[in-house]
């Protein structure tokens, strides 16, 4: 992970060896004088490092809240994106874009509607009991994510051409771009906050996947825990959001290789889940924005990285695993 | 002589689901250490009664006491550390190991946020060896057979501590010799530890093998409750299945088979 960061950080039109970064980082450590140029360190501090942290962060985020929901919802085919909380977050978010509110209310305008999102599904999921349960779920995330998607596609439409529209469009489709160092001071909290209830949870965590009355019956009071574990969740994946825009599949794809990698068990799968995705954000944006001369929306990147393993999970889990 | 209270009292329960009322005022009480049987035939409620009995579902009506306590002022974590509860299918599907599973079992003794402890996972180690399955803990949940599914569920219920068992027939997908070895751990468990037993089946002839008293739903009511051998009779056989069975004794009357008559010769 180091290593990736290490190399994230080099890699770009300005180009650092991996002995600058080292010699910079020695003598930051020591307290010397910086041996690069003021540009060079200005590249590092200002527009590398916040980006490669918000990468992490972004990565680990929609990962960990994935596995959340994924253990929660009992199932392994459900995440942020699918269940409409990307959707949801999107629309708070480009409502706060709209308006021209601050950063902040632009966040907490994403967590409102991430939540309502998630809350929806599960109702209407919980409402149409005795079919399957999978396909209800995917299919309530579908259809309440197309209003979501319809009223950005309205906001978008009313947007000021020249100014606004331009930002919601390229911010919808993933990007890091712009990420600066204040933007990581209202991610990196979000994300700790919500990352917090998982992590303190995660044996109970494993209990919900037993299902409503078995974990009632092992001591739960699952009510109370699933509205905590479901906020936290949403709170990172709208975190992420309103730092970068819908970056999908990651929420889906990463916990799913993780519980192959570490099983179940989430005091295992959370942390493993977290690590891989922010390398595997890190990775794709450190590709996103070196593979050409004009830099790749990650959104596409991740799209067409998740497909294919999307639908391999598909055809080849065992059916039992999500009945 | 000192009378205990009933360790489990069922007043004038009346059950079902939104909509649809099973079961109409039901009473029995059982002793600690006492071992009720449920007959009833398919569909007659008693996986209903049972989860109204767990608090899992809410009752039409009616109360149960614990040792003279409302468990319906009890918290989830309260009821679990009464009642350990083996459903008759469970576990999820996800690919925990078995060992990991009957650790979950420990839950309502430890605090929201705490990692189960050493001493935890022996007693979990335990249970698995007591079931005689202990050669499955690192198996994946998913990959074991339904019957090996019910012994560690079985076992997980007991990791739980609990003062009162309730399995939910516990020997429907295990074999000959699994059937057996259940019903004698409920047996001795109940004697050892005078934990109280309700459980059901659909082998009216288990009753003798474990129970102390046997009680017997049908349409929608407690028609018979008694010891076994006063109430797994032809009659009552023939009111709940519809099915004339003989009730022949064996080994001076110790012990009694149920052979239906048409198997006769």
């Amino acid at each position: 992970m180091g290593l990736l960061l290490a190399t994230a950080i080099s890699l770009g039109p300005y180009r650092l060896g991996p002995g600058d970064l080292l010699a910079f980082l020695i003598a930051k450590a020591m307290g010397g004088a910086s041996p690069l140029s003021a540009p060079a360190e200005a590249v590092i501090l200002q527009i590398r490092l916040p980006r490669v942290l918000a990468a992490t962060a972004v990565g680990a985020a929609l990962a960990a809240s994935g596995a959340a929901y994924q253990s929660l919802f009992r199932n392994p085919l459900v995440s942020p994106d699918i269940l409409g909380v990307s959707a949801g977050a999107a629309f708070g978010a480009v409502i706060g874009i709209f308006l021209s509110l601050p950063v902040l209310a632009i966040e907490a305008a994403s967590f409102a509607g991430g939540l309502a999102a998630v809350t929806i599904v599960y109702a209407i999921a919980a409402a149409i009991r005795g079919r399957d349960a999978v396909l209800v779920l995917v299919l309530a995330g579908v259809v309440i994510g197309a209003p979501f998607g319809a009223g950005v596609g309205l906001l978008k439409y009313l947007a000021d051409p020249y100014n606004q529209l331009p930002a919601i469009t390229f911010w919808l489709l993933g990007s890091l771009a712009a990420a600066n160092l204040r933007d990581l001071t209202e991610l990196l909290p979000a994300v700790a906050i919500g990352l917090m209830p998982l992590a303190l949870l995660r044996w109970r965590i494993d209990v919900m996947t037993l299902g409503e009355e078995e974990a009632t019956a092992l001591g739960i009071n699952t009510r109370v825990l699933r509205i905590v574990v479901i906020a936290g969740a949403t709170l990172m994946t709208s975190a992420a959001v309103a730092a970068s825009g819908i970056i999908g599949w990651v929420g889906l794809v990463v916990p799913h290789l993780a519980r192959l990698v570490v099983g179940p068990a989430f005091a295992r799968l959370l942390p493993v889940s977290a690590l891989f995705g922010a390398g595997y954000l890190l990775a794709v944006d450190t590709v996103a924005r070196t593979i050409g001369n004009v830099e790749l929306p990650l959104g596409v990147l991740t799209a067409a990285l998740g497909t294919p393993v999307f639908l391999w999970i598909l055809a080849f889990s065992r059916r039992p695993a999500w009945s | 002589m000192v009378v205990s209270p009933p360790r489990l009292a069922v007043v004038d329960l009346s059950y079902g689901y939104p909509g649809h009322v099973v079961g109409r005022r039901v009473n029995f009480e059982i002793a600690g250490g006492e071992v009720l049987c449920v007959l009833g035939r398919n569909g007659e409620g008693k996986s209903t009664l049972f989860k109204t009995i767990l608090g899992l579902l809410p009752p039409y009506a009616g109360i149960v006491r614990v040792d003279g306590e409302l468990s319906a002022d009890w918290s989830a974590r309260q009821r679990a550390r009464t009642f350990g509860y083996v459903p008759q299918s469970g576990g999820g599907s996800f690919p925990f190991t078995v060992a990991e599973l009957v650790l979950m079992g420990r839950t309502a003794h430890r605090g929201p946020f705490s990692a189960p402890t050493a001493a935890d996972r022996e007693l979990a180690a335990e249970m698995l060896s007591t079931m005689g399955i202990e050669s499955l803990a690192q198996r994946e949940w998913i990959r074991i057979s339904g019957g090996e599914r019910q012994l560690a569920l079985v076992a997980r219920a007991l990791t739980q501590e609990p003062r009162i068992l309730v399995l939910d027939e516990p020997t429907a997908s295990l074999d000959f010799g699994n059937q057996v070895r259940v019903l004698g751990a409920v047996r001795s468990l109940a004697q050892t530890h005078g934990l109280t037993v309700l459980l059901s089946t659909h082998h009216p002839e288990q009753a003798f093998a474990c129970a102390d008293r046997v009680a017997v739903l049908a349409g929608g009511e407690l028609a018979r409750i008694g010891p076994p051998a006063e109430v797994v009779t032809t009659e009552t056989l023939q009111m709940c299945y519809a099915v004339d069975v003989a009730v022949l004794a064996v080994a001076d009357d110790r012990y009694r088979v149920c052979v239906p008559r048409s198997y006769l010769p």
